[in-house]
């Protein structure tokens, strides 16, 4: 039995090594994920160009382009001369926000007047003129704000200018913000179920397409040994794989883990029995890797947008918040987010292990059990 | 006489399509079956199901003297397979293809697989890798994981399909081999002239086992006679031949016909008809029956 298990794992081995281009893509692919992720998949939207088209050239409104300067929401690429300008800046895209001072807005401000000045936006993308809009906005009142201190101190009521409530905010488990913290914990999750499902499936399925499976089974191999030896090699490459992201994240994202790593590669191997699980059965319903394949994005996909991989969960609409009771991911990305950001133990998340426990014992008992019925 | 097969109304039926029709036969240790018939006829269904692989739907078989349903792991471990696609990785190299079936079976000797790898000629290139090898040689290295474990019973299902006339000569040469050594075979094929090689033939159509004897028994009970006719011209006397009555079969045999008729004693007939039709007809010599003239004689 143990002479049949560690030939079948030697094997696995030898044929995972002598596929250097999907070991590559195994092992190169999800840092890959984890830079783009952490870079590119960012909701901080900073510097937005701005076209400024200042008719008022005085000190009072460069004192306003300088507030929008110095926050660094927008960059002043262009100054511009007419309306016209900025128009045609934002249609080829050159610009994406445009500030408009008219003539006579330092008169209006010394008079003591409310002076008006317009901001233009490019709505076509949302996340950033949402920002940009919010941005624009507390930057004029930051500045109005400013002007008022300036007119009371003027007339001796300096201690006028404290404002009446003062809000302190406080941000827990993850201060800065920061994109990456909230994806790289999410993207370990994505790792090891795609990876798991998809090498798995794959795997087998190539045994049944080369009929080297017919093979296996007049072997005395009996069908847990094979599940055993198939599965084994595959949750060692998408572990390292996992800790290969987590390494990356730590070393270059400098994402701290606040909880127990013990606690989180526990939970990692929880959640590994499900997407196995997974693999097992597809390769129980593909008979070519590409059908594999095939059937695993299918599967897989709609876990990115149900888990709260992207989207807050919170704000989807209630039927799609139950359906993504029925996605494990959802599970495993709360635990570990809640053990690497929160630093939370077992106790706070006994609900969901408790989920994902059960996940694991149906789909893989569903799964050996389809497997074995396959062979007949 | 010790019986290595023994089936009684094996069938197998694959949803209304009946691929395996009652078959009943017996296969004594040490014999050389060879097993005919067309694609499609029944062959690798028998085959699989006498490796518990598919379980029969009605009917029972014993190999080994196992049950093939309730006791298929046994008969696994005493019997080699080799099955129509060569199932080889191709990522692995020749040792290791056949260290992982050695595995397998629990076979650690080392030395035994050494010994198997020399014996079919494989040892040279055993660091080959085999998806490098030739048809020939997958074949040969497919014929070396089925019998890595010293098995009783040895099932070939189409071993020699793809491979070219010389290989497939060798390739006989080494069951003739294995058979020496006191291992039963039951091989599979769709070339007639490898049948003659075995000891035992079985002819199977549309999941009939139409016949099972000896290659001399089957050929002497043919209905009918064999003769070669030598004509000119010969295209328009084949098919001048084709319509006479009692005739079984006619093909063109290179600078002759080869005729199957249902009398014995037909050549003056036959002779006359054909001149008849301004023929020259130089001379009818009756011919050996081959086993394909047994199994064209049983259409």
């Amino acid at each position: 039995m143990i002479n049949r298990l560690v030939s079948l794992i030697r094997k696995e081995f030898i044929q995972i090594i002598r596929d250097p281009r999907t070991l590559g893509i195994t092992f190169i692919m999800p840092v890959a994920m984890l830079f783009l992720l952490g870079y590119a998949a960012t909701n901080d939207v900073r510097n937005i160009s701005m076209a400024v088209f200042d008719q008022d050239q005085t000190q009072a409104s460069r004192a306003l382009i300088t507030a929008y300067k110095v926050a660094d929401y927008f960059r002043l690429t262009y100054w511009v001369s007419s309306e016209e300008e900025i128009q045609t800046l934002m249609d080829n895209n050159s610009v994406r926000a445009g500030l408009i001072i008219p003539p006579g807005y330092g008169k209006t401000l010394h008079s003591g007047r409310s002076a008006q000045v317009a901001f233009v936006l490019d709505g076509s993308d949302p996340t950033v003129a949402s920002t940009a809009l919010a941005a624009a906005v507390l930057i004029g009142q930051a500045q109005s704000t400013h002007i008022i201190a300036e007119r009371l101190d003027r007339l001796g009521m300096s201690n006028a200018v404290q404002p009446p409530i003062d809000v302190r905010t406080q941000v827990w488990y993850n201060p800065g913000l920061v994109t990456a913290y909230y994806m790289i914990p999410a993207l370990i999750g994505q790792i090891l179920q795609f990876l798991a499902t998809l090498l798995t499936a794959t795997s087998i399925v190539r045994e049944r397409e080369r009929g080297t499976i017919e093979q296996l089974i007049v072997t005395p191999l009996r069908p847990w040994e094979l599940i055993v030896g198939k599965l084994t090699p595959y949750v060692l490459v998408s572990f390292l794989d996992m800790i290969e992201v987590l390494a990356a994240g730590v070393i270059f994202f400098k994402v701290p883990i606040n909880g127990s790593l013990l606690l989180l590669l526990l939970m990692a191997a929880l959640f590994l029995v499900t997407t196995l699980g997974i693999g097992l059965l597809i390769s129980t319903v593909a008979n070519t890797q590409q059908e594999a394949m095939l059937t695993t994005m299918f599967l897989l996909l709609p876990s990115i947008f149900l888990s709260g991989f992207f989207f807050p969960l919170a704000a989807m609409p209630a039927w799609l918040q139950a359906l993504s009771y029925a996605i494990p991911l959802r599970y495993f990305l709360i635990i570990s987010r809640g053990i690497i950001l929160k630093g939370v133990g077992i106790s706070a998340l006994w609900g969901e292990i408790a989920a994902l426990s059960i996940f694991a014992l149906v789909v893989m008992t569903a799964a050996t059990t389809r497997f074995r019925k396959s062979l007949d | 006489m010790i019986t290595a097969i023994r089936a009684h109304n094996l069938t197998r039926y694959f949803a209304n399509f009946l691929a395996v029709d009652h078959l009943t036969f017996e296969v004594a240790a040490g014999q050389v079956l060879g097993y005919l018939g067309p694609n499609g006829s029944g062959k690798t269904t028998t085959i699989r199901m006498l490796l518990g692989l598919l379980h029969p739907s009605e009917g029972e078989a014993q190999v080994l003297g196992y049950d093939v349903v309730s006791q298929s792991e046994l008969v696994r471990s005493q019997t080699g397979y080799m099955s129509q696609k060569f199932a080889l990785y191709n990522e692995l190299t020749i040792w290791e293809n056949l260290a992982f079936y050695a595995g397998m079976y629990g076979v650690r000797d080392t030395r035994q697989i050494s010994a198997i790898l020399e014996s079919l000629g494989l040892g040279a290139i055993k660091m080959q890798k085999a998806q490098n090898l030739s048809a020939g040689w997958r074949q040969r290295l497919a014929l070396a994981t089925a019998i890595v474990h010293r098995p009783r019973l040895l099932f070939l299902d189409e071993p020699t399909s793809g491979v070219d006339p010389t290989a497939r000569r060798s390739f006989w040469d080494l069951i003739y081999e294995l058979s020496t050594q006191g291992i039963t075979i039951m091989v599979t094929t769709h070339y007639m002239d490898e049948a003659e090689y075995c000891s035992v033939i079985g002819i199977m159509r549309a999941g009939k086992l139409q016949a099972l004897d000896e290659p001399g028994h089957l050929k002497a009970s043919i209905p009918g006679q064999v003769w070669e006719i030598y004509v000119e011209p010969l295209l328009p006397a084949l098919e001048a031949v084709e319509g006479l009555p009692g005739i079984v079969h006619a093909t063109l045999a290179s600078d002759h016909l080869r005729v199957i008729t249902r009398l014995k004693s037909v050549p003056e007939r036959l002779s006359s008809e054909l001149s008849s039709k301004k023929m020259q007809v130089q001379k009818i010599l009756p011919g050996e029956a081959t086993i394909e003239d047994v199994f064209i004689a049983m259409q």
